[in-house]
């Protein structure tokens, strides 16, 4: 299979890679996916009190266009509010990268991460979705 | 990058035509590109000689007489000539096949279409988790019904060389049929079909330096005599068994090969199996966590079949992308399943997912190897940074207590 040329970039220049600690204020982490399936995606957003994500970090087991996906979502959510990254869906990350259609789930993943680390930090900041 | 940087290390996969093989099949495009059935002039007697000298080379080199090869388009169409004929021919014996969860598909999905037909019915025997059939269980699964054994000699992902003498051996004393898979064998390390009881073997060309397309089916004359239904329709070619006008420059192509294979194996094989030990001991002084898939005593020399933990395949093999391998990882298939011959040992699919096959060939040179693991460690090395699962193990975390949901 051949890979776009912007999988490729984020795959050797992954962007962000690395870990927030968990228990640091404004850090919502989601991890989605399984090693028997192959996938598994770690996301952290840093969530500004004001509910603007001002950072993220992710580590990503699966194929280049996971690592892809997950490297690309690290740089759309930053500068975003909380509302407008949970409206991210996995057709923006589908178009950005050229992904074909078996590698449409590396997408879906992405997607879920991202609402996995905002569920997160929800929970971790008493639900507090007023924040915008 | 240039052509000249590549490194095929996939050669389980296909390999590169021998140029020795190359130059015996080109006078059969050019001058002597007679029919080998027309009997009536020179270059009829030509083409027959040049499939004949082949028939002697296939045939010295697995201890066979020559009438006994039949020549074929290649290993998947042995391998349904083998069983389909048998199964037809003996129908009224019996119709029942035992092979092996590991054997390649060309075997596994011949088996599945004669049940889904209603023609035969098949056992499937486990192999151990070290690749190996065990001999217990190939007793157990024999019935009455019982008219062939079908296991592969080599595996063609984890390299594992099967106990063909002794399955061999528990087929003759119960007259059943055996057939062999040797795609992956001959040529590679010594077969001998009299000393293995072996009756029916498969032989692929491409396999072995030779061209693609070619291949050829070994059918035992006698003690006993193995008949066939034949597969395919027309001339009576190949003693009725395989009609169709044989393709003489690839028949000569693998004659060659099959001599060339015959008189260099033992220096061959040796200095494989260096290169792979020199890659197998570079990788393992360099990294953790690594996992041989496979038996490693009992191997072909070139199969080096190792999951890198915390690594998915196809992305090692994305960061590889001038090194030719080929991994388990479903990603790398269209089925989104990991190996199923990894899973038949017992391998989790969290390590199916990052296995990669390495096959060592007549081409490769040492420098190449050095290249090689200088790239795969170093890319492991990164991939693992990157690897969530490899951070929680270094936490002292058990990934399989972990709940994916």
């Amino acid at each position: 299979m051949a890979y776009s040329d912007k999988v490729i970039d984020h795959y050797e220049n992954p962007r962000n890679v690395g870990s927030f600690e968990k228990e640091e204020e404004g850090v919502g982490t989601g991890v989605v996916g399984a090693p028997e399936c192959g996938d598994v995606m770690k996301l952290q957003l840093k969530i500004t009190p004001k509910g603007v994500v001002e950072d993220a970090r992710f580590k990503t087991f699966g194929c280049g266009s996971a690592i892809a996906s997950s490297s690309y979502i690290t740089e759309l959510v930053k500068g975003k509010s909380v509302d407008e990254v949970r409206g991210i869906s996995n057709t923006e990350i589908v178009e950005e990268l050229s992904l074909p259609p078996v590698k449409i789930h590396c997408s879906v993943l992405a997607e879920d991460a991202i609402k996995a680390a905002i569920s997160d930090w929800e929970a971790k900041n008493g639900g507090d979705k007023d924040a915008s | 990058m240039t052509v000249a940087h590549r490194i095929y290390l996939d050669n389980h996969s296909t390999t590169r035509v021998d140029p020795r093989v190359l130059e015996a099949m080109m006078p059969y495009f050019t001058e002597q590109y007679g029919n080998a059935a027309s009997r009536n002039h020179e270059f009829g007697w030509e083409a027959e000689r040049a499939v004949e000298k082949a028939r002697s080379q296939a045939a010295a080199l697995i201890n066979a007489k020559p009438k006994e090869i039949i020549w074929t388009s290649g290993a998947t169409e042995s391998d349904n000539l083998a069983i389909k004929g048998v199964i037809e021919f003996y129908k009224e014996k019996g119709n029942h096949i035992i092979t092996v969860q590991t054997e390649h598909k060309a075997v596994l999905d011949t088996c599945k279409a004669l049940e889904r037909s209603g023609t035969a019915t098949f056992t499937l025997i486990k192999p151990k988790p070290d690749g190996l059939v065990d001999l217990d269980d190939l007793r157990a699964a024999i019935t009455d019904k019982t008219v062939l054994i079908s296991v592969m000699h080599a595996n063609n992902e984890i390299g594992v060389i099967q106990p063909v003498a002794e399955i061999g051996a528990i087929a003759r004393e119960h007259g059943i049929i055996f057939h062999s898979d040797g795609a992956q064998s001959v040529g590679k390390i010594p077969v001998d079909v009299e000393a293995m009881n072996i009756d029916l073997l498969s032989i692929s060309a491409h396999k072995i330096y030779g061209p693609k397309g070619v291949g050829a089916l070994y059918v035992r004359s006698r003690k006993p005599r193995v008949r066939l239904q034949a597969q395919m329709d027309g001339g009576g070619h190949e003693r009725g068994m395989r009609s169709g006008t044989l393709a003489v420059p690839m028949i000569a192509g693998l004659g060659e090969a099959c001599e060339i294979a015959g008189a260099e194996m033992a220096v061959e094989a040796a200095r494989v199996q260096a290169l792979r030990e020199r890659l197998r001991h570079k990788l393992f002084e360099e990294l953790d966590e690594l996992y041989i898939n496979g038996d490693l005593e009992q191997r072909l020399p070139g199969n080096l079949n190792i999951s890198f933990a915390f690594v998915e395949g196809e992305s090692l093999m994305m960061g590889l992308r001038e090194i030719a391998v080929s991994s388990g990882s479903a990603c790398t298939s269209a089925s989104l399943e990991p190996s199923y011959v990894l899973k038949a040992l017992g391998v989790g699919d969290d390590l199916a997912h990052t296995s990669i096959r390495f096959g060592i060939g007549r081409f490769n040179t040492e420098e190449e190897i050095d290249v090689v693991a200088e790239k795969v460690i170093k890319e492991v090395r990164r991939l693992r940074e990157m690897s969530p699962l490899y951070e929680m193990a270094k936490e002292g975390i058990d990934l399989k207590s972990v709940d994916w949901g």
